[in-house]
């Protein structure tokens, strides 16, 4: 069976304050980078898989996302699949 | 009389606090490990607050994974009482036992000391015995304690009477000053502060003592209702 590589992207809502992203975004302006700004902070989480597809690991992915990976109240969430070469 | 089971996780660390508050209520109250698949015949559950599975991917996200959270799932779906303290309210909210979620507080610190809250609803089993609109002192202590819930499910939270603490001096920045939130049967409650640290005088507050008496009178007099 094809093993797949997945990347999953889970960020805070944009409509929900980031506190976290706020105070990040101080620490970059406090070291010099007074350019920037809407600075928010997610997770990044990598597996493989083991699917008989690309749109098999798709599925699976957007279910893992749905149901534990990403809160649905709070978060919204991307993922990648790539098959390994 | 009235069983209370305290369902232990690991990473529980107000469990020995909530069995005392619950026993000094005169609840014959016991822990429950997370493996357990049953609640021995409890009335009530409580699921204390600490730092479940530390926490990891979001504070009470992998916890409701845990054997025992079936067997607490149908205790409420039967209309059993249902406790979350602060961890134990993240827990309700990830397994959707409540709606909404706790994000991180809004001030940036972890919040730990006394607040004040107003019990707006005293139609459930763990505030039937406060006086509506009473104000008392309780801690908190949380990192994730801002609860939000999406505009509709506010709305209907507030339509249907189902905010049953509200901060005075909201200390995490939560939506509508929500301290703690009920279910559409309002058999399950969940609350960040935590009534298990104010229910002695010796702790400096004992209104939180009222809590665990609530639970007490209202499955006295649900046996009441079917002698």
């Amino acid at each position: 069976m094809p093993r797949f590589d997945v990347e999953v992207r889970v960020m805070p809502r944009a409509t929900l304050l980031d506190p976290q992203g706020q105070a990040v975004e101080h620490a970059l302006t406090a070291l010099g980078f007074r350019e920037v700004s809407r600075v928010r902070v997610g997770r990044a989480l990598t597996f493989e898989i083991d699917r008989r597809d690309a749109a098999a690991a798709e599925r699976d992915a957007r279910a893992m996302c749905e149901r534990l990976l990403a809160n649905p109240v709070t978060e919204d969430f991307t993922f990648v699949v790539r098959a390994r070469t | 009389m009235i069983r209370v089971a305290v369902v232990r996780f690991p990473g529980s660390n107000c469990d020995w606090d909530t069995l005392r508050a619950a026993r000094e209520a005169g609840a014959d109250a016991y822990f429950v490990w997370h493996r357990e698949t049953t609640l021995s015949g409890a009335d009530a559950v409580v699921l204390p607050g600490g730092f479940a599975y530390g926490d990891y991917l979001r504070a009470g996200a992998i916890a409701r994974f845990s054997p025992v959270m079936a067997a607490v799932q149908a205790h409420a779906d039967e209309g059993g009482p249902v406790l979350g303290i602060c961890n134990g309210f993240q827990v309700l909210c990830e397994a959707g036992l409540l709606p909404g979620a706790l994000m991180r507080n809004a001030g940036l610190t972890f919040v730990a000391r006394p607040v004040r809250v107003r019990v707006d609803a005293v139609d459930t089993p763990f505030t039937a015995a406060y006086r509506s609109g009473a104000i008392f002192q309780v801690p908190v202590a949380h990192g994730e304690g801002r609860y939000v819930a999406p505009p509709d499910e506010l709305r209907k939270l507030e339509a249907e009477g189902r905010v049953v603490l509200r901060y005075v001096d909201n200390p995490n920045g939560a939506m509508n000053d929500i301290a703690g939130i009920t279910n559409p049967t309002r058999n399950v409650v969940g609350m960040m502060p935590h009534p298990e640290r104010a229910a002695d005088p010796l702790l400096g507050a004992a209104d939180g003592a009222i809590t665990f008496r609530s639970v007490v009178q209202s499955v006295a007099l649900a046996r009441g209702g079917v002698r």
